[in-house]
């Protein structure tokens, strides 16, 4: 019984932290909105204008940081969900270990596409040589980078997940089973398309805008 | 959720259980096993199978407990390995299943003591995946208050003991009281950890467990036939989970014969053709024929089950399934060899195959 109430004190635990943690986020903002209406300041707390005053480089380094770092974050994951099932399942069956890994390469795939990615869009970033400062395509330019980008990295995320738990259900019916392979392989390639919409999707939005300090 | 995460402390470890369940021996090696004429050809046999390591270095004459306890140190070898390479809730898991075993060997040490066995003997007896620091203090005790607190209120059964407290003296009745009552402790606090591990080990366990609950209500029902136990302390036995309780429990405490116990359990789909053909039922190792005993019924019931936990990933009931498989093949390997070594061929097919 002593044993069991540990297990549970430990989740017990990370809720707690939890409650905590979220209550103090709330009253502090509660404090700090309070604090600007009561000293009659009440209109800077205006998250529209806070978002339209933000640099357009701002947007688009985020979108550019976002695509690559989720979509390394995705691969990432999917390589170490793959990768344990599949050293494990090959300590009885050694021969599963080289086959297998084209589960690691398609998360790595993943990566490569954030990659991609994110050069095609820095490729856009450049000095505003302009004396007027951002023009009207600036502002579309980052915009369209921000959400390009964050489009191209949760997708990459979501499919390295995907690649990765197929990749390691792979690994282990492969240990099991020799036919099952090529089977599952199937739905892992329909898993690692989904990476593909989201690079696609990345590109059509991104299409549009012009490099920055063109006019 | 739960798939994203599980592979971080259990990925390889859920590897190598797997890997252990596809060395179990199948029913074409089993058929091979059934032809042997004699001990040296089954070893010959097993030397195809992840026994042959354990069982090279015997002399030839080879006598089946000694080939019982080479099967259980290859399952003990398995087992190890895997607590050794365990992180936290998995190790966790792990302990617990070996409570089971702790508590069998605590049962098995007092009632040697109780008949006056050596204690270097009964020692060796002892499942080696129960064993826990101060065991062999268990040959000096004389009553259960002793018991409690000079032993086990170190070990990790200390919480179950306390239901038994109430046991006077340590008589013949009473440690198979206080062995039932310890097992059903330890199942429901089993049952209750598995519940707050999440899905889908919850639900898996569940039903193992649940039918471990059933099995044991039912072998406590029949096994109280004929002896003093009231039926009001026999109903305290009954583990407080699983599909009869507490509807079933309550008919099956008041019951005096086998063809009660039938009638209750036709309504149970799961238990229905379980009974049927069964006489007086509870008769250990097969009755002889095309009959299956109860007990070879539930244990082919019970490998139906552990089977299943296979078919998903992803959770920690596969490594439980995996020893309660390894125990029925070694359990099936024994059966042979006996058969084999005591020239009763017709009954040599009465195992439990699993794949």
């Amino acid at each position: 019984m002593g044993a069991y109430s540990t297990a549970n004190s430990y989740s017990a635990y990370a809720s707690y932290t939890r409650t905590v943690l979220s209550a103090s986020a709330a009253s502090l903002a509660v404090w700090a909105g309070l604090y600007l209406l009561l000293t009659g300041r009440g209109e800077r707390f205006d998250v529209g204008g806070y978002l339209l005053r933000l640099s357009p480089y701002m947007w688009a380094l985020y979108g550019i940081s976002l695509c690559i770092g989720l979509s390394v974050v995705g691969a990432a994951w999917g390589i170490f969900i793959a990768g344990s099932s599949i050293l494990g399942s090959a300590v009885r069956t050694p021969r599963i270990a080289t086959k297998n890994l084209i589960s690691i390469i398609f998360c790595e795939v993943v990566a490569i596409y954030g990659v991609i990615m994110a050069i095609v869009f820095s490729a856009k970033v450049a000095a505003v040589q302009s004396t007027n400062g951002f023009s009207r395509s600036d502002y579309y330019t980052g915009f369209s980078l921000f959400w390009g980008g964050l489009a191209v990295g949760l997708s990459n995320l979501i499919c390295g997940l995907a690649v990765g738990i197929t990749g390691s259900n792979a690994a282990v019916a492969d240990a099991h089973d020799q036919q099952l392979f090529v089977k599952i392989l199937v739905i892992e390639i329909f898993g690692s398309i989904i990476g593909l919409f989201g690079l696609i999707v990345g590109l059509l939005v991104t299409g549009k805008a012009e490099d920055f300090s063109v006019s | 959720m739960n798939e994203i995460y599980f592979n971080a402390d259990a990925g390889y470890l859920e590897g190598i259980v797997r890997g252990y369940r596809d060395g179990l021996i199948t029913l074409p090696q089993y058929l091979n096993l059934t032809q042997c004429e004699t001990m040296d050809d089954l070893k010959l046999q097993l030397a195809t199978t992840d026994y042959a390591s354990f069982l090279q270095n015997e002399p030839s004459p080879m006598s089946t407990s000694t080939l019982s306890a080479r099967c259980t140190d290859a399952l003990v070898a398995e087992f190890q390995y895997l607590q050794q390479n365990a992180a936290e809730p998995i190790s966790k898991f792990l302990d617990f299943i070996t409570y089971g075993f702790m508590i069998d060997n605590v049962i098995l040490l007092i009632t040697g003591t109780l008949h006056e066995r050596d204690t270097h003997d009964l020692l060796e007896k002892c499942h080696p995946l129960g064993f826990f620091d101060t065991m062999p203090a268990l040959c000096v005790a004389t009553t259960v208050q002793d018991l409690y607190s000079t032993v086990l209120v170190d070990s990790p059964l200390a919480g179950y003991f306390r239901e038994c407290l109430s046991a006077e003296d340590l008589n013949e009745l009473n440690i198979e009281i206080i062995r039932n009552t310890l097992h059903k402790a330890y199942l429901e606090d089993f049952y209750t950890y598995c519940q707050g591990l999440g899905e889908p080990t919850a639900s898996i366990m569940a039903e193992i467990l649940m039918f471990e609950a059933d099995r044991r209500t039912v072998n406590i029902t029949i096994n109280s036939f004929g002896t003093e136990l009231s039926k009001d302390d026999r109903a305290k036995l009954y583990p407080r989970l699983g599909s009869m309780y507490p509807e079933a429990q309550t008919r099956l405490a008041r019951v005096d014969d086998m063809d009660q116990v039938k009638a209750i359990l036709e309504q149970y789909g799961d238990y229905k053709t379980m009974l049927s053909g069964v006489g007086t039922g509870a008769s250990s190792g097969g009755a002889g024929g095309d009959d299956m005993s109860l007990e070879d019924r539930f244990f082919a019931r019970e490998v139906q089950l552990n089977k299943d936990s296979f078919e998903q990933q992803f959770h920690y009931g596969v490594f439980y399934s995996w020893l309660r498989l390894k125990e029925q093949e070694i359990r099936n390997v024994v059966w042979v060899a006996e058969c084999i070594s005591q020239q009763q061929k017709d009954k040599i097919n009465n195992y439990t195959p699993i794949y």
